[in-house]
C-alpha cells in the first residue's frame, strides 16, 4: 500500500460542475457512437474509445452545490430537447424583479447619499412614478437588459450535474470518479502530465497513519483543470506559471444560500426570480429562486470589497431573510439544505492561462464568470463545450494536445465566442466597487448599458489589503476599550467576534423557530449534512502560525461557512474542525494578512479534500 | 476457495431528509430519485468483509448483486467501485425500501441462478443481518432457503477460516453476548452485522478494475419482477424526532448539563 500507483489514461479531468458537464457531453459524442461503439481508438487501449476519466473530490457528483438563474443559451444549443419539467426542482422563469431594500433597524453601515435616498423613499413612499415602496424595499421599475434572464431557467445545480454526469457515463466515453480530491497537477519539464489524487490513510497533519495509500498519480496526454475558484489543481498550474500580465485575481465573493420549504401562504410562483440590493449591509445582494413544489433557493453574496473584518454570511444571511419584504413570503417555511461557495468575480481579469503543454482550463477558474450578468454556469457550460469540440478535432486529426494546438483550436473557439464578447464588456465594470458600493453601482450601469466601452476605473487591491482593522470599521460605533473586552471575552470562550458586535452596533438578536431561523451547526446538521471521510489531511492550514498569533482580525473564523474555523483560547492560530468545512474556500481569500512568499496570496492554506455536505437539493 | 456472493441493496444517503408518501404505486419516499444513494450500510460491512476474505483465500471471487434503480446504481457503483475487487451483478428494480422481503429474496435468488460459473458447493450468501431501510431481517434467510442453503448465521461480526475451509462464526445474541458456532465450510449464508474491519480506501486502481464490468453489468441487467403491491401498509411515519430549541444567556454548564440529566431520567 505504501508504494505510489501509477495510472495511465488518455484524458483525466479534474472537478465535476457544470463546465465539466458541458466538456464531457461534447466530447462523447465525438469519440463514441450511439451504438457504444468507438468512434477513434484510445492510444492506451486499441479498440476502445479514449479513455477518459474524471476525478470530483466530493462525495457525489451533485451534493455540494448550488441553485442557480440562467439564461441557458449555451446549455439549450448542447441539449434542444431539455425538458425543465423532465429535471428535479427546474422551472422556466416566469417573473424577475429587482429590488432595493431599505434598513428597517438602523445597524446597517450606510453611506450618506444612501442614507438620504432612503429618507426619500420613506417620505415619498409610493409617489415615485412606476416603483412601489412597502414593507421597507422598493421594487425597480426596470431591470437593465444585462441583467434579466428573461427565457432562462432557474434549476439545482446539484440535480443538473447528476443528471447531466448519469448521461455522460451511460454513453460509456467517460467515468466520473467521485471522493477523489485532485491533490496537485504533475508537472515535468514545464508540461502538464497529469494528476497526483489526494493521499489516503494519513493524519490531519499529513503523515501516514493506518491503512496509508499514497495518492496515485494518474498520467494522461491531457489534463482538463474544472475544479473552481479555489481548486488546487488549478491554483497549482497558477503558482508554476503566474498569471498573464495584466491580469489579478483579487475580487471574490462567498455565495451562502438555503433551499427552503415555502410556506402555504406564499403566493410566489415558480419561476420567479428576485434580486435584491441594499440590504443587510449595502455591499450584500441577495436572490431568490422559486422552483417547483413550493421550494425556494434563496441566499446572498458577500464580496471581497465588502470592509468588514467581521464578515459573517449565516448571520447576515438570517438578517436578510427577516427584511420584511422576503419575511412575508418566508415566515413559516423550513430550512432544508444549506451550503456555501466562493464565487470568482474577477472575470475576465482574472483569467489564467487556459492553455499548456498538456493541459486546458474550463469553468470559472478559467475566468468564466461574467460579473456584469450576474451569470457564470451556462459560461461555465460553454466554456466546456468549446474544449470539448476542440479536443475531438485534435483526436481526429491526431496532434497532440501541446500550447500551440489547444491555442488553435480551444482558445481561438473561445476568442470568437459570445462568452469572450460579454465577458470583455463586463471586465471592468465591477471596478469602481473597490471605491465603494455607491460608484460600483453607477460603475456597473455605465458598463451594462454602454456594453463595456465606459466605465469607473478604480485600482484594485489583493483582498488582504483591503481589510481594515476591526477598530477602523468601528470607529465612531464601538470604542476600540470596547472592542479590546469583546475580544479578550469571546477568546477566552472560543467565540468568534461577530455576534457581540452585530449585537453591539444595533442588529436585533435571532428569533430561533426551530425551522428557519436556526443556529448555525443546526445549518450544518440539518441544512448542510457535513460530513468528513476519515484518513485525509486537514486540508485548511496556516502558512505562518506567528502570522496568525499577531493578527488581530481574524477574519478566517469570522468569515467560515461552516464554523469549522475557530477561536484557539490557548494560541493565536486558529483551531480548524475538518468535520465541518462546506469547502467552500472563503478563508483563503478572506484572511487579513499577506502570504510571506507570494504578496497576492494570504496566509490561508487550502489544499485538496474528501467530504463537505450532502444535500440533493443544492 | 469461496465464491462469496454479496447482497447490497441501496438506500438514501443517511445525511438526506426522507418523507414517506404515498403515490399510484404504493409507499415510496418524496423525491426518491433526486437523492443521492450509498450502498446499505449493513451490506457494505458484508463487502468489505468478503473482499478480506477473498484476498486471503486463494482463489476466490466475489459479486456484488444488487436490486436497485439502473440510474441509481450506476452513480453509486463510482463510489462503491473504488473500495474492494468485485464483479457487478444488476437486477433493475425498486430500492424504496417499501418492498416486502420475500419479493426481493425471489429477485435476489433468480439472478444469483444465473450467474455464470457459480459453484454451489462454494458458495458463501453474504449481506446485511439487517437493512437501512428495511429491518424485517428475513431477506436474506428467504434467499438462503431457496438457495438450498442449510446453514445460516444472523448478526455476524467475525468469521474466522479454518486450514481445512470450515467456518468460525461470531454471532451476536440478546443481551450483548456472542455466541461461536462453527459449520464444515461453504455452502452458508451469513448476514453481517458491523464486522470488524474499518471502511477501505478509495482505490482508483481497483475502481477502474471493476469497472470493466460494471457498465456491461449495467447494460445487460433485467428487470426484476418485484410486486409493488405485495404487501400493504396500515400507515408510515418517520421515528418521531422532538426538536426544541431555547436560547439561554449567562447560564452556567453545569445547569445545563443538569437539565439535560433530569430531562433524560424523566
Amino acid at each position: 500500500m505504501d508504494e505510489r500507483q501509477v495510472m495511465e489514461t488518455d484524458i483525466v479531468c479534474v472537478g465535476f460542475g457544470p463546465a465539466m458537464g458541458g466538456f464531457l457531453t461534447t466530447l462523447a459524442r465525438g469519440i463514441v457512437n450511439e451504438d457504444g461503439s468507438p468512434v477513434m481508438e484510445s492510444d492506451l487501449m486499441p479498440g476502445m474509445p479514449p479513455q477518459v476519466i474524471c476525478y470530483e473530490r466530493a462525495d457525489d457528483i451533485g451534493v455540494g452545490v448550488s441553485g442557480v438563474v440562467s439564461k441557458a443559451r449555451a446549455i439549450r444549443e448542447t441539449l434542444p430537447d431539455l425538458d425543465p419539467a423532465c429535471l428535479p426542482m427546474c422551472a422556466p422563469i416566469t417573473e424577475e424583479k429587482v429590488v432595493y431594500l431599505l434598513d428597517p433597524h438602523g445597524a446597517s453601515r450606510r453611506p450618506l447619499p444612501m442614507k438620504a435616498a432612503d429618507a426619500a423613499f420613506k417620505l415619498l413612499g409610493g409617489r415615485f412614478p412606476g416603483c412601489t415602496y412597502k414593507d421597507f424595499s422598493w421594487e425597480l421599475p426596470y431591470i437593465p437588459p444585462f441583467l434579466n434572464k428573461h427565457g432562462g431557467l432557474t434549476f439545482s445545480i446539484g440535480q443538473f450535474n447528476q443528471w447531466v454526469g448519469n448521461n455522460v457515463m451511460a454513453t460509456g466515453a467517460a467515468q466520473i470518479w467521485p471522493s477523489s480530491p485532485g491533490a496537485a497537477p504533475i508537472i515535468e519539464h514545464r508540461k502538464v502530465v497529469g494528476v497526483r489524487l489526494a493521499d489516503q490513510g494519513v493524519d490531519k497533519a499529513g503523515k501516514p497513519d493506518a491503512a496509508y495509500m499514497p495518492g496515485m498519480d494518474v498520467r494522461a496526454k491531457l489534463t482538463v483543470v474544472g475544479d473552481g475558484p479555489v481548486g488546487p489543481v488549478g491554483r497549482a498550474i497558477d503558482d508554476a506559471r503566474g498569471l498573464p500580465i495584466g491580469h489579478h485575481q483579487r475580487d471574490y465573493a462567498v455565495g451562502m444560500k438555503v433551499v427552503v420549504d415555502l410556506p402555504g401562504h406564499c403566493p410566489l410562483r415558480p419561476g420567479t426570480v428576485i434580486h435584491t440590493i441594499g440590504y443587510p449591509e449595502p455591499e450584500i445582494f441577495g436572490f431568490l429562486y422559486v422552483l417547483p413544489d413550493r421550494k425556494a433557493s434563496l441566499g446572498i453574496f458577500v464580496p471581497s470589497w465588502f470592509d468588514n473584518p467581521v464578515r459573517t454570511a449565516y448571520r447576515y444571511l438570517q438578517h436578510w431573510m427577516q427584511h420584511p419584504y422576503l419575511w412575508k413570503y418566508l415566515k413559516g417555511g423550513t430550512l432544508t439544505s444549506f451550503g456555501a461557495k466562493t464565487l470568482q468575480e474577477c472575470g475576465q481579469n482574472g483569467e489564467p492561462y487556459l492553455v499548456g503543454d498538456g493541459y486546458a482550463r474550463i469553468g470559472e477558474g478559467s475566468g468564466t464568470t461574467n460579473v456584469l450578468t450576474g451569470s457564470g454556469v451556462d459560461e461555465a457550460w460553454a466554456s466546456g463545450v468549446m474544449l470539448g469540440e476542440a479536443v475531438v478535432q485534435l483526436l481526429e486529426q491526431g496532434l497532440p494536445f501541446t500550447n500551440e494546438n489547444l491555442e488553435k483550436t480551444y482558445v481561438a473557439r473561445r476568442r470568437a465566442s459570445w462568452l469572450e464578447a460579454e465577458a470583455k464588456q463586463a471586465r471592468r465594470s465591477r471596478e469602481a466597487f473597490a471605491s465603494g458600493f455607491i460608484p460600483g453601482v453607477v460603475g456597473m450601469a455605465i458598463s451594462g448599458l454602454t456594453k463595456g466601452a465606459l466605465c469607473w476605473p478604480a485600482d484594485s487591491e489583493p483582498v488582504h489589503k483591503r481589510i481594515p482593522s476591526i477598530e477602523e470599521y468601528y470607529r465612531g460605533r464601538v470604542s476600540c476599550e470596547e472592542i479590546a473586552r469583546i475580544r479578550k471575552d469571546c477568546t477566552a470562550k472560543g467565540l468568534a467576534l461577530h455576534d457581540a458586535l452585530m449585537d453591539r452596533v444595533g442588529w436585533p438578536a435571532i428569533e430561533y423557530d426551530g425551522k428557519l431561523l436556526i443556529s448555525h451547526q443546526d445549518a450544518l446538521l440539518i441544512g448542510g449534512k457535513v460530513q468528513a471521510a476519515p484518513g485525509y489531511a486537514d486540508h485548511v492550514t496556516f502558512e505562518d502560525h506567528d502570522t496568525c498569533r499577531a493578527c488581530r482580525e481574524k477574519t478566517c473564523i469570522e468569515a467560515c461557512s461552516g464554523q469549522a474555523i475557530t477561536t484557539n483560547p490557548d494560541d493565536g492560530v486558529p483551531l480548524f474542525d475538518r468535520e465541518k468545512c462546506l469547502h467552500c474556500g472563503a478563508c483563503l481569500w478572506n484572511c487579513s494578512k499577506p502570504s510571506k512568499t507570494d504578496p497576492e496570496r494570504t496566509n490561508v492554506r487550502f489544499a485538496a479534500g474528501a467530504g463537505g455536505l450532502h444535500s440533493a437539493e443544492n | 476457495m469461496f465464491h462469496i456472493v454479496v447482497c447490497g441493496g441501496i438506500v438514501p444517503d443517511p445525511l438526506q431528509t426522507l418523507e414517506p408518501v404515498k403515490g399510484p404505486a404504493g409507499w415510496g419516499l418524496k423525491n426518491e430519485l433526486m437523492l443521492p444513494s450509498v450502498l446499505d450500510p449493513w451490506a457494505s460491512h458484508a463487502l468489505y468483509e468478503a473482499a478480506h476474505l477473498a484476498k486471503t483465500v486463494a482463489g476466490s471471487k466475489v459479486w456484488l448483486v444488487s436490486l436497485g434503480p439502473k440510474a441509481k446504481l450506476q452513480q453509486l457503483m463510482m463510489t462503491v467501485a473504488q473500495k474492494a475487487p468485485f464483479e457487478l451483478v444488476v437486477a433493475d428494480g425498486p430500492a424504496s425500501g417499501f418492498t416486502d422481503s420475500f419479493e426481493v429474496a425471489e429477485a435476489l435468488h433468480a439472478v444469483i441462478a444465473g450467474i455464470a460459473g457459480l459453484d454451489a458447493s462454494k458458495l458463501l450468501v453474504f449481506g446485511g443481518w439487517q437493512s437501512a431501510s428495511r429491518g424485517s431481517g428475513s431477506t436474506l434467510q428467504i434467499l438462503g432457503e431457496k438457495l438450498g442453503i442449510a446453514d445460516h448465521f444472523q448478526g455476524v461480526d467475525k468469521l474466522t477460516v479454518g486450514a481445512d475451509g470450515s467456518l468460525e462464526i461470531m454471532e451476536r445474541v440478546e443481551g450483548g453476548a456472542y455466541q461461536i458456532s462453527t459449520c464444515s465450510g461453504a455452502p452458508a449464508v451469513l448476514g453481517w452485522a458491523t464486522g470488524e474491519l474499518p471502511e477501505p480506501p478509495n482505490n482508483p486502481q481497483v475502481g477502474m478494475a471493476n469497472m470493466r464490468l460494471v457498465m456491461p453489468a449495467l447494460q445487460k441487467a433485467k428487470p426484476a419482477a418485484v410486486k409493488a403491491d405485495a404487501i400493504d401498509y396500515q400507515s408510515v411515519t418517520l421515528p418521531a424526532q422532538k426538536r426544541e430549541t431555547r436560547v439561554v444567556k449567562d447560564t452556567p454548564v453545569d445547569v445545563i448539563a443538569q437539565e439535560i440529566v433530569d430531562w433524560l431520567k424523566n
